[in-house]
């Protein structure tokens, strides 16, 4: 196993310079940087054997096509599915959601039936629903926040009946970096025969998932937050439930058989993956795991758990600063404000010192409305911060808030 | 002033920063010093909403003139909010219309005007023209 100490020097972006000052990379819940296995891996397949997947005779394609299913197969093992083509290529977490709501939903949801999401949801687990909600008149219910930022669980059982078909809650907070009890949830809706999708966009790379125990129906997470390329993600469905589904995009690969009378479709998980998928991404994604499972788990949730209690130590000192997100499990996020000074005047001024972070809503108003705030500064992390960097980041919030008086 | 002398002041004022700390100083005490926005002005239909920070701009036209106030909830875009009022208020439809807008590139702000900003102030300068263009179809009309 790797040394998670040394994992800064496999990002070669973390070497340069921003505004004249090094960079302070915190916006990690945005996107990851690249460590240069995943660089690699994605310059081999241009440089390498180019060639469309599943179409050819010929070597090159069979190649590249073994390589796009060798990064499926990486994938299954990652998050221990219990088969490859349970892992359906998407562009990422958001249209992974699309997916699941344009074909489970419109086939097995009709008029009153009730799905329910929660109020920490990411934009992209609350519109997909309610675009259902206008296509099939379904109902949405929402679990509430406690001040902490924590799910009701005493709420949301209550909201579980006959009715509820799908549950879609998020495993990580982006805004706040609540860890959800995902395991409780999932089980108490299968007890209502209710389907759960989980969206693991900030979930996947701080700590292990593990689709057989936690047996949720559907998992979906995005490339570029796991260290991987951008425009590729993953939706994890269960056989049985993905083999009733009907195709959402109609196309190339799809298909079994095309006639203008009718066409048959496709078997898993090519039935899915209408058209030239994103090849590359998904090798670079493939790349990613292998560069992720180097180190050991205990080692990465260690090492950014030391690295938030510290953030959340040293930030908490700081006159005038309230962290929004109390939540007694976190992962890889702080989120906060100091005094009176709006987000966007802090991330302007933490910029100009080479500090990136993320300022506003985090595509989660719900939460910021649930605070009566107008968003947050959020700070997040990846295994490649460093304590040095949390205390530039301090120095950099003492020094606005002087601009500021 | 015309339009143009207004930018061009405001260029020689901001030159006299070299730093950028003393620059944004200067701007957050433009913004701090915005004043003139009446609270019954802060409605919805005068709220350019951005995903950052968000700005209220009402307008009147006297006397053939069009007079802007605003306001935002983020001090650095008020400031560069209070610096495009400075710029186009006090001027007739025509000459907003046909204003080219140079300063905030000239004093290193443009960076506030990308969209991934999303700080309201593309719409806003969008919207000061839009109010111009309003008011003098009310002229001719």
């Amino acid at each position: 196993m790797k040394d998670i100490n040394t994992a800064r020097t496999d990002f070669p972006i973390l070497a340069r310079e921003v505004n004249g000052k090094p960079l302070v990379y915190l916006d990690n819940a945005a996107t990851m940087q690249k460590p240069q296995a995943v660089i690699d891996a994605v310059s081999r397949v241009y440089t390498d054997y180019n060639s469309n997947i599943h179409r050819g005779t010929h070597f090159l394609s069979n190649v590249c096509t073994g390589e796009f299913e060798n990064a499926r197969e990486k994938i299954q093992k990652f998050i221990n599915a219990r088969n490859s083509y349970e892992i359906i290529f998407t562009r990422g977490t958001t249209e992974a959601i699309n997916l699941v709501a344009n074909t489970f939903g419109d086939n097995f949801l009709s008029e009153d039936d009730e799905v329910i999401v929660s109020e920490l949801e990411h934009h992209s687990n609350i519109v997909p629903w309610q675009l259902l909600r206008e296509r099939k008149g379904i109902k949405l219910k929402v679990i509430p926040l406690n001040e902490d930022g924590e799910l009701v669980l005493d709420e949301y059982y209550g909201m579980l009946n006959e009715k509820t078909r799908l549950v879609a809650v998020a495993h990580v907070s982006n805004a706040l970096g609540t860890v959800n009890p995902v395991k409780e949830i999932i089980e108490a809706a299968h007890k209502m025969n209710a389907k759960v999708l989980i969206d693991g966009a900030q979930a996947v790379h701080h700590f292990p998932v593990d689709m057989r125990e936690l047996d949720a129906d559907f998992y979906v997470f995005s490339g570029h937050k796991l260290y991987g390329p951008t425009g590729i993600g993953v939706l994890y469905g269960k056989e049985e439930l993905l083999n009733k589904m009907p195709p959402w995009h109609g196309g190339g690969e799809m298909i079994k058989n095309v006639t203008f009378e009718k066409t048959t479709y496709n078997e898993l998980p090519f039935r899915f993956e209408a058209g030239t998928p994103d090849y590359a991404g998904a090798i670079g994604l493939g790349a990613a795991v292998d560069y992720l499972s180097s180190y050991s788990w205990e080692d990465i949730v260690g090492y950014e758990k030391e690295l938030l209690d510290y953030a959340t130590e040293k930030l908490s000192a700081i006159d005038g600063l309230k962290i929004y997100g109390t939540a007694e499990k976190k992962s890889g996020v702080v989120s906060f404000l100091v005094g009176k000074i709006h987000p966007y005047d802090m991330g302007v001024m933490l910029d100009k010192l080479g500090i990136a972070v993320r300022t506003g809503h985090h595509c989660a108003q719900p939460v910021m409305d649930r605070y009566g705030i107008p968003g947050t500064v959020r700070a997040s992390f990846a295994i490649y911060n460093t304590k040095e960097e949390v205390d530039k980041l301090v120095d950099g919030i003492e020094k606005v808030k002087k601009i500021f008086g | 002033m015309t339009i143009n002398e207004k930018q061009d002041e405001i260029i020689e004022e901001f030159s006299v920063f070299d730093d950028w700390m003393d620059k944004y100083a200067y701007l957050i005490e433009i913004g701090n010093s915005l004043e003139g926005f009446d609270e019954k002005n802060r409605v919805e239909q005068n709220l350019i909403e951005g995903c950052q920070s968000r700005v209220w701009l009402s307008a009147e036209m006297k006397d053939g003139k069009v007079y802007y106030t605003a306001d935002s909830d983020a001090i650095i875009t008020k400031g560069i909010v209070a610096l495009l009022i400075r710029v186009l208020s006090g001027h007739t439809p025509d000459e907003i219309l046909n204003s080219e807008l140079y300063f905030i590139e000239k004093i290193g702000l443009k960076e506030h005007l990308s969209p991934t900003r999303s700080n309201g102030l593309v719409s806003m300068i969008k919207q000061m023209r839009m109010y111009a263009l309003a008011f003098k179809h009310k002229l001719n009309g």
